[in-house]
């Protein structure tokens, strides 16, 4: 990580910060915006966020770590959401997350070496009519067959911005 | 100018309905076509979406399921005037599917556009309100208790209680706290109605404030529903400017604010003292109850938390009147109940009846059996601490009651049915493993039970020593059940034994 991004994580961070520190209850909120802008809540953030929030450091560090939300590291350039649960069970999910992770050659939390996708899964993304269901940053789609696991792939992969 | 609508609901955008509305507003262009387009919520028949409704003289006509390659055939046989063609699915009030179903609560989503506040006036919004701005609080929790409403969250306390203790609290602030962190799977009412009338959201929660003397509310919305964020906001901004929310709501000099919280992907946050935690800030752990949050809620203040769709249930129970909503339903389970109908099933969807009704008529009347054309063999009903329903118990009536007797209960209402090729021991090992990621790990018989539990049913799907296994997976159950602070340890039992109880052969025994 060079120093002008490590400046810049500093900035994002005391900036939002510092503009939530009236609102009751600011953690998570505060996390949302600083994860939203930089795609990860960096470890160097704590400290920052705990001084001007007046908590402790070990109270941020706890709330960032117990949300499966938030992470500590930079995620891939998408980040891909598969469903676990039941209806999409019911519906062949499991072959498909194992076709996906097959695919994409790595297991949850993880991402794949071209830096293209991020791998999670949820616990319900509310699809569950349409079974089985995947998300890729904030858009669902719904009966994903493997085929079309692999079209979505492809737009993934494009995706180098 | 004709009206063509197309759900903005996630489901719906999931099979493709934004891409649908794009072809229509490019098709209309080139041909000159004037139409008016609403993005309006999802009437619940998913198995037909992208579902386009036209509206005709007559009635609202509905087409589907509709793809972009579908669009300029669609305009060649004149669905603009609601012609004949091979997606044409009749007038939609009149699918069966719909004209069978009892939506007090869901009454508009599907027909108007969920942000437009006109539109929700047009079609009976604030009535609710206006008559409880005319009541004595305590009138107005007196008609939620009459009606009989209970918690539709899952755990089905009376809402007039709950309500109640929050009026007779003294303290200088007081919260509404609305739990949208619809974890349950299986489930997707919270969410249908949050996209397609959020408008009746709001103001069950306004009718809450004026009720026990609530200056602050909080949405508390799970961070998977990103498009029921934008329209929430969306409809917030219209309740602010029409006077709706606010410092004086519809000039009666009551304020009401209201804001909404989006949750990190914690399933424990649904526990209502995991949420006021994380709403304060910290970590979703469990509270120890007492004091109720009715007392000491949200900052230690008396706080209403309710599920959406027991707030969505209030507007119409201030505009009829308790007795009414009270005249649907069942023994002690009065009103309707949002089913949720997913899985393994042929017609999935959203099915608003009053209790009653039976699994099987759920399953096989509005489901149309299985979607893979196999025998349902098992349903799953209330989320992932439901409990397994075999083919025998199917002619139960869902009712908060009669569910209890089996062991079962109906949660938040969500139906999830799978059919032969299912493994019964998978689905308990899985009940186990998803309560060791969601854990928040205060309590020892959850945060260790359930992993124990994982060890033993993998040693028992191995074949491993199932006549000493058997047992310890029953012992753990029992201490799991008796011993954890909240459902999510307490209740991880019941998929886990049921499964075990109804399908023992795919345990080995």
């Amino acid at each position: 990580m060079s120093h002008s991004s490590l400046d810049h994580y500093q900035h994002v961070v005391r900036d939002i910060a510092t503009r939530h520190a009236d609102l009751p209850g600011a953690l998570l909120p505060v996390l949302h915006a600083i994860q939203d802008e930089l795609g990860f809540v960096p470890p160097d953030a704590v400290p920052v966020i705990a001084e001007i929030l007046s908590l402790s450091r070990a109270e941020v560090h706890g709330v960032v770590s117990f949300y499966h939300h938030f992470r500590t590291t930079q995620p891939g350039r998408s980040t891909l959401r598969v469903c676990r649960a039941e209806s999409c069970q019911a519906m062949g999910g499991t072959a498909l997350e194992q076709h996906i992770k097959q695919r994409l050659g790595i297991d949850y939390h993880a991402t794949t070496p071209d830096g293209a996708v991020s791998l999670e899964p949820a616990y319900c993304l509310g699809n569950c009519a349409c079974s089985p269901a995947v998300m890729v940053d904030q858009a669902v789609h719904g009966r994903v067959t493997p085929e079309r696991f692999d079209a979505l792939l492809k737009d993934m992969q494009e995706n180098a911005v | 100018m004709t009206s063509v609508f197309v759900p903005r609901d996630s489901s719906a955008v999931s099979l493709g309905a934004e891409r649908v509305a794009d072809a229509i507003a490019q098709e209309a262009a080139r041909r000159g076509s004037e139409l008016r387009m609403v993005r309006n919520g999802s009437r619940g028949l998913y198995w037909l979406e992208p579902m386009v409704e036209v509206a005709t003289d007559a009635a609202r006509v509905a087409y589907g399921p509709v793809q972009p390659q579908d669009v300029p055939g669609l305009f060649d046989a004149g669905f603009l005037d609601g012609a004949p063609h091979p997606l044409r699915l009749g007038i939609t009030e009149d699918l069966s599917y719909l004209k069978n179903q009892q939506r007090l609560t869901n009454a508009r989503v599907g027909i108007t556009d969920p942000v437009d506040m006109n539109d929700y006036l047009a079609h009976e919004g604030y009535r609710g309100l206006q008559n409880a701005l005319t009541m004595q609080p305590s009138d107005i929790v007196k008609e939620v208790t009459d009606s009989g409403l209970r918690g539709r969250g899952g755990a089905a306390f009376p809402t007039g209680i709950k309500w109640n203790t929050v009026l007779n609290a003294q303290a200088d602030a007081k919260y509404i706290v609305c739990n949208a962190d619809e974890g349950d799977s299986g489930t997707f009412s919270d969410r249908m109605i949050m996209e397609g009338d959020p408008f009746v959201l709001i103001e069950g929660m306004t009718i809450a404030a004026l009720a026990v003397g609530a200056g602050q509310g909080y949405i508390y919305l799970r961070v998977e529903y990103p498009n029921a964020l934008t329209i929430l906001n969306q409809a917030m901004d219209a309740a602010y400017q029409a006077g709706y929310l606010g410092k004086n709501i519809c000039g009666s000099g009551k304020a009401f604010d209201l804001e909404v919280r989006v949750g990190a992907g914690a399933y424990v946050c649904g526990e209502e003292t995991a949420l006021l935690e994380s709403l304060e800030g910290k970590r979703g752990m469990v509270r120890y109850k007492p004091p109720l949050p009715a007392i000491v809620g949200l900052f230690g203040q008396p706080t209403i938390v309710n599920n959406v769709i027991s707030l969505a249930s209030v507007p119409s129970i201030l505009a009829q009147g308790g007795a009414w909503y009270r005249d649907f339903g069942m023994g002690r389970s009065r009103g309707t109940l949002p089913i949720q109908l997913a899985g393994n099933i042929k017609r999935p969807g959203l099915i608003e009846r009053a209790f009653g009704i039976t699994l099987r008529e759920i399953l096989y009347d509005y489901g149309g059996g299985s979607a893979s054309g196999r025998p349902i063999r098992a349903v799953q009903v209330g989320g992932p601490l439901g409990a397994f329903l075999p083919e025998s118990q199917f002619d139960t009536p869902l009712d908060y009651e009669a569910f209890a007797a089996l062991g079962a209960v109906l949660g938040h209402g969500g139906v999830v049915a799978f059919d032969d090729t299912v493994d019964m021991a998978r689905m308990a090992r899985y009940a186990m493993e998803f309560c060791a990621t969601e854990s928040c790990g205060k309590c020892t018989p959850c945060r260790i039970g359930s992993t124990r539990g994982v060890e033993v049913l993998d040693r028992i799907i191995a074949a491993q020593d199932r006549a000493r296994n058997l047992p310890l997976l029953r012992d753990l159950c029992d201490t799991m059940q008796a011993g954890s602070l909240c459902a999510l340890g307490g209740m991880t039992p019941y998929p886990v034994l049921s499964a075990l109880q109804h399908f023992p052969e795919d345990f080995g025994v």
